[in-house]
């Protein structure tokens, strides 16, 4: 695990998120509606799609493909199909940067 | 399947039994026609931790409302508190096409599957999404592809034409015959006969021509039935402990009877049933919703459109296209939505929302892109 630099504050819109691709694996990088800023594996557990191309609503994350719901705060599944939970890691907002622990 | 696993969700303890005249377990059905894969739902272990008892391959022969009793072939008898009809649809076989292959199954798919090798023709009967994810798929494949459609254009009974274009377009540049207009007499494993009267020769033919509710044991059982079994707000059908939910049922949206042959309402009304038998029932308000993936394409349709009232379109960009309907009263009621990957889902999803909450738009300021969507959600 190491702290990289992902992308700037304001990459991200208010309530929304992104994809971001590292070491070949990726990741979506959220900002809730408080401006927290969260990060996930990018996959949906239920079928490999990207979470980016979802709706984020605070602190959930609908699949564009079959409506699975994520809180991506928890990682934990609120809505079927998805049955397993998406894996977190942690942030940090750093000098306008936002860096994950991955 | 999801209403077993939401009974469980919601604190259910009783017996809970899913009878099935399949032998598989609970398999996905979208991707049939699409990638072809057969995935589980779930796996064996999740149905035993939730004590969720599977009979597979169990074909129920008769259902008696007055002694609460589901008769198996093989003469064994089950009684019920309660029961949910989830019985599907079948594919529809118009008369003179028996030979045809149909695709419902995963063994359906494996047949059909098996043909799309290249250079084999296929013809396929049918410009509805059967029809043209199967092409998509025959194409991908290296099949000559030729699809027979009786109506004037593609997919003319739930999606909008500036859709339906599109997709054309795309089949016709992946070098599928698309033949319009064309009406079909007959059709066995290998032609297909023309009302014109000519004939055309195939390896194997294919028919997608729209599915029937399974309603006979509903009918048989006595329970009312009018183009699929008959449900109210609860999903309960004319007997008070039997429910029906997904394809095979017939349902009140907004003051329209539905019957509604996607994933999406399957899962959404087997939910809304386990919490009507546990007595937790809330207003049934999901929009109808569904997608189609046709080579790089994804469609999705939220709402339902009235096809002979103005859609308007959202300019969103080069290569998507975004439309959507309002009734009299400037109430979002449809959209739908097309572009490469998963491109308009959110602006799909957001207008599904919209539609939810029954919002009232200016259909103008709508269709202007600079128009932001989830600021208008936020709003309402």
């Amino acid at each position: 695990m190491a702290w990289i630099d992902a992308c700037s504050t304001d990459d991200i819109d208010a309530e929304d998120v992104i994809r971001f691709d590292h070491g070949g694996r990726t990741f979506a990088i959220f900002r809730n509606h408080e401006d927290g800023y969260f990060c996930t594996d990018g996959l949906c557990t239920h079928e490999d799609i990207h979470l980016a191309d979802g709706l984020v609503m605070e602190n959930t994350i609908e699949c564009p493909k079959h409506s699975s719901i994520f809180d991506f705060t928890t990682g934990e599944v609120e809505t079927p199909p998805a049955c397993n939970n998406l894996h977190c890691y942690k942030t940090k907002v750093e000098g306008g940067r936002v860096l994950v622990d991955i | 399947m999801r209403a077993a696993f939401a009974l469980r969700e919601h604190g259910y303890v009783g017996e809970v039994t899913l009878i099935g005249a399949e032998v598989a377990l609970p398999y996905e059905r979208p991707p049939l026609s699409k990638t072809g894969e057969i995935a589980a739902i779930r796996t064996a272990e999740a149905y035993s931790d939730k004590r969720i008892a599977l009979r597979p391959g169990a074909f129920v022969t008769n259902i008696d409302l007055g002694t609460r009793l589901v008769s198996l072939k093989g003469g064994e008898a089950m009684a019920y508190d309660n029961l949910l009809l989830a019985t599907g649809a079948r594919a529809r076989l118009f008369p003179g096409m028996e030979g045809c292959l149909t695709l419902r199954t995963n063994l359906d798919a494996q047949v059909i599957l098996s043909r799309l090798t290249p250079g084999a023709k296929i013809g396929i009967i049918g410009g509805g999404f059967i029809g043209l994810e199967l092409a998509a798929r025959a194409r991908q494949a290296g099949a000559e592809v030729t699809v027979v459609e009786a109506g004037p254009r593609l997919l003319g009974r739930a999606v909008p034409p500036q859709i339906a274009k599109i997709l054309h377009e795309r089949h016709a540049l992946e070098g599928v015959s698309l033949k319009l207009e064309t009406g079909v007499v007959s059709a066995s494993s290998d032609r297909i006969d023309l009302v014109d009267g000519s004939s055309m020769k195939f390896d194997t033919v294919i028919a997608g021509v729209g599915a029937v509710p399974e309603t006979g044991l509903a009918e048989a059982g006595g329970l009312v039935v009018q183009n699929g079994i008959v449900v109210d707000g609860d999903f309960r059908t004319s007997a008070p402990d039997v429910f029906a939910a997904g394809d095979c049922c017939n349902f009140d949206w907004r003051g329209q009877r539905v019957r509604l042959e996607s994933w999406k309402a399957a899962q959404d009304q087997g939910e809304h049933v386990a919490l009507a038998i546990l007595g937790k029932s809330v207003p049934y308000n999901k929009v109808p919703w569904f997608w189609s993936d046709q080579y790089d394409l994804s469609l999705q349709v939220a709402g339902i459109f009235d096809l002979g009232a103005p859609i308007h379109s959202r300019s969103t960009g080069d290569d998507t296209t975004v439309v959507f309907q309002c009734d009299a009263t400037q109430n979002l009621v449809a959209a739908a939505g097309i572009g490469p990957g998963n491109a308009t889902s959110k602006d799909i999803r957001i207008f599904e929302k919209l539609i939810e909450r029954r919002t009232i738009v200016d259909a103008g300021r709508l269709a202007d892109p600079s128009q932001n969507l989830k600021r208008l959600l936020a709003a309402t």
